[in-house]
């Protein structure tokens, strides 16, 4: 959900928008945010499935440090969402174990 | 190869300021962070901060990073975003950086390009400020999405406003849980709880106030049971603690939540360091395993510098200090001096002593003590 309006920041600054595909599903992101808060906004909270038990994770600590929210983009895995912009008409997977091959 | 006199990793309050010092003396300085933007976590305190006049009380974090910003502008500071060093060897830092050519960013707001590519930097001096991280809390399910550390909430709605959840519950009543709680608030959260499991709330009361008269109860000697949920939080299971921290059974209560923050405290963020070989103790008064480092902030390995939260866990404003101090001495170590530095550096070190004074902080004043103590025994000497 997002912060449209806020007591400190004021209003949601107007930025230009971009288009994500998200397994398969177009997203509307905001140029310059990070995959992690344009899937966030969307409703999306399971970034990957971990190798052994296959169990769900998302977000940690949202600065790059943990790795938890690691998915596929454009075809490269383990790619920290939360650090990494988004860009027009990349493509983002939700991640099993290492990702492609690295089962 | 890329050569300069100083390179400086992290573009936080540490790091920047460091970075201040070291060009204003005529080091030809670069500045890498791996985000986005820099700022560190300046960018997301939307706050007051406490404190004296001299270290910017009553000033938003996100003003202090602003006029951090001008500073380093004014000062001809080059911030390289998006690029992550990866190794440090003989005085070679290996970075990852979406760049074009070898140009540099200057304070950007904008990420450059998608392409990422690898470069070397030959650098006489370094500045480690890798800032810290967030200490995770286990208890059953304690790894559903969802639970989240109470920075990672406050990056989400503050830097990129999204709020992560609706109905939220926070472990942890210092300054940090207390704070996040009601920025949770400012954003259209609703906090459920505030739970402490000490019998004491840790922050300050002016923060416990305000979430305490928007109406969210603080439990003091509560801890967290469990979380559970279809595949991300839906539930969490709340008990009384007694005074030796054991759970009082039929104490339990279960709260509807689909999110929890945790604020249990932070450690340095050393793994860098310790890649370039910087010995490191363990200190629980700055918050975890720490590069040992002397006076002059560096650390066992000749060269290597650290300020900020990667030399203990404290706050902004001792980080603007430390930057400086580091800034200023790895200068020094480089016959790059200016005239007063001596009495420069000792006004820093009086006001990082005032920082470090009074009930909360004395501890801290303490285990630093300790520490550049080691460091005094175990660092190359001048």
């Amino acid at each position: 959900m997002r912060v449209v309006h806020h007591p400190i920041l004021g209003d949601l600054p107007k930025v230009q928008q971009v288009r994500i595909w998200v397994d398969g599903k177009e997203i509307t992101a905001r140029k310059g945010e990070p995959i992690a808060a344009a899937i966030a906004a969307a409703g999306i909270k399971i970034h990957r499935y971990t190798t052994k038990r296959e169990e769900p994770r998302g977000v940690f600590c949202s600065i790059g440090q943990c790795t938890d929210c690691v998915m596929i983009v454009n075809g490269v895995p383990n790619v920290r969402t939360c650090i990494t912009p988004v860009t027009e008409g990349i493509t983002v997977e939700t991640q099993h174990g290492a990702g492609r091959g690295g089962r | 190869m890329r050569e300069v006199d100083l390179a400086v990793v992290g573009a936080g309050p540490a790091g920047l300021t460091a970075a201040i010092e070291g060009t204003k003396r005529g080091c030809r300085t670069v500045v890498l962070d791996m985000n986005p933007r820099p700022g560190g976590q300046l960018i997301k305190q939307i706050h007051k901060f406490f404190g004296s006049r001299e270290h910017r009380a009553g000033t938003r974090g996100i003003e202090i990073a602003d006029s951090l910003f001008h500073e380093a502008a004014s000062a001809g500071v080059e911030v390289m975003v998006e690029a992550e060093v990866y190794a440090i060897h003989d005085s070679t830092l290996e970075v990852v950086a979406q760049t074009n050519e070898d140009s540099l960013v200057l304070l950007s707001e904008e990420a450059t390009t998608s392409r990422s590519r690898p470069l070397s930097i030959a650098a006489r001096r370094i500045i480690l400020a890798t800032g810290g991280a967030e200490n995770a809390l286990n208890f059953a399910g304690w790894t559903l999405p969802g639970i989240m550390g109470a920075g990672a909430a406050q990056t989400m709605i503050n830097l990129w406003r999204v709020l992560p959840g609706k109905k939220i519950l926070m472990v942890g009543a210092g300054n940090v849980g207390l704070i996040i709680s009601y920025q949770l608030i400012q954003a259209g959260g609703e906090m459920v709880a505030v739970i402490e499991a000490t019998s004491r709330i840790g922050g300050y009361g002016v923060h416990a106030a305000k979430i305490s008269r928007a109406g969210v109860p603080i439990l003091t000697s509560h801890t967290i049971v469990s979380a559970s949920g279809e595949s991300r939080v839906e539930r969490a299971v709340i008990a009384k603690v007694d005074a030796s921290w054991r759970i009082v059974s039929g104490s339990e209560q279960e709260l509807e939540v689909d999110t929890i923050c945790i604020a249990v405290g932070l450690h340095p963020n050393a793994r860098l360091a310790s890649l370039a070989g910087c010995e490191l103790c363990y200190s629980p008064g700055l918050g975890g395993w720490v590069p040992i480092h002397n006076s002059r902030m560096e650390t066992t390995v000749s060269g290597i510098y650290i300020a900020g939260d990667l030399s203990g866990v404290e706050e902004a404003s001792t980080a603007l200090e430390e930057g400086r101090l580091a800034g200023i001495c790895a200068a020094a170590s480089l016959g790059k001096e200016r005239a007063g530095d001596h009495d420069e550096i000792k006004a820093i070190e009086g006001r990082l002593l005032g920082l470090r004074s009074g009930p909360f902080c004395q501890h801290r004043q303490d285990a630093k003590q300790e520490l550049i103590g080691i460091g005094e025994a175990q660092c190359p000497k001048q």
